[in-house]
């Protein structure tokens, strides 16, 4: 319905009511770039996702030592003594510490949602992760052996 | 919804969970031993022949291969996600999965290689 109003001084009377186009903007709340640094939580978010520079990195280094395992005896040597290089065991023992936050917390999780959903009621995360534990542990164990030649 | 248009993500959040466990489970008794008790003399380093020994054996090959392949995508995953969230880098987010997807891949093509020439 065209609701008529009569002209007011001299304007012309418009078939149909004008609209703006208005588009609303989203509400963006302005971030520091170092808001990471706010609170522990953050924080410790950061530090979690950072392990992946790190995963990437041993990857990396465990190539290098594959390459040197073919390449002979020599080349390992060389490997070796690149591992006794003090800034290559400052950069492993700081992968160590990232990747071990980086084990933990995904111990803690997966069967956090897991055991949830099978369960459908929370469980305590010491008893739900504890077979993730125990696996790594397990794990190492036997990596380690086979590492050291024991077997 | 076409398969045109579906979407890649469960493949790359699937690989990151997977290796997110491989490099919980495998890669701190690598860094332990290889990264810091031989160099620190803590342990007994076996040597090159033992090593080596070690690595021609098809499983440490499999082993060796599963384990890398994952943790380079899990790798890549996540630090595509850390940059774009953490260091507010969500604008570039296309060159950043080409890196980050990329360097996967040509790690898993090393990994293959490598593990295919061990002498």
């Amino acid at each position: 319905m065209v609701q008529v109003v009569p002209a007011a001084e001299g304007k012309e009377l418009t078939a149909m009511p004008q609209y703006t186009t208005y588009q609303p903007k989203p509400y963006r709340p302005r971030m520091s770039a170092y808001w990471y640094l706010d609170q522990w939580h953050y924080l410790r978010y950061a530090m979690r996702e950072s392990s992946s520079f790190f995963v990437a990195y041993f990857s990396v280094i465990t190539l290098i030592q594959i390459a040197a395992l073919n390449a002979g005896p020599t080349r390992y040597a060389h490997f070796q003594a690149l591992m006794h290089c003090p800034v290559i065991i400052v950069l492993n023992a700081l992968a160590l510490g990232f990747i071990l936050l980086h084990a933990v917390t995904w111990f803690l999780l997966v069967p956090r949602v897991a055991l949830r959903q099978i369960l459908g009621r929370p469980t305590p995360d010491i008893i739900a992760s504890a077979p993730n534990f125990m696996v790594w542990i397990g794990a190492s164990v036997i990596v380690a052996l086979f590492i050291l030649g024991v077997f | 919804m076409s398969s045109a248009k579906r979407s890649n993500e469960p493949i790359v959040w699937f690989l990151f969970g997977v290796g997110g466990f491989f490099a919980a489970y495998f890669l701190p008794i690598h860094i332990i031993l290889y990264g810091l008790a031989f160099p620190l003399g803590l342990a007994h380093d076996p040597g090159y022949d033992t090593t080596l020994a070690l690595l021609r054996h098809p499983l440490t090959r499999i082993y060796l291969f599963v384990l890398l392949t994952f943790c380079f995508f899990h790798a890549a995953h996540r630090i595509r996600l850390t940059l774009s969230d953490i260091l507010n880098m969500r604008h570039l987010n296309t060159i950043l999965a080409f890196a980050c997807y990329g360097g996967a891949i040509v790690g898993t093509i090393c990994t293959i290689r490598l593990l295919a020439v061990v002498p």
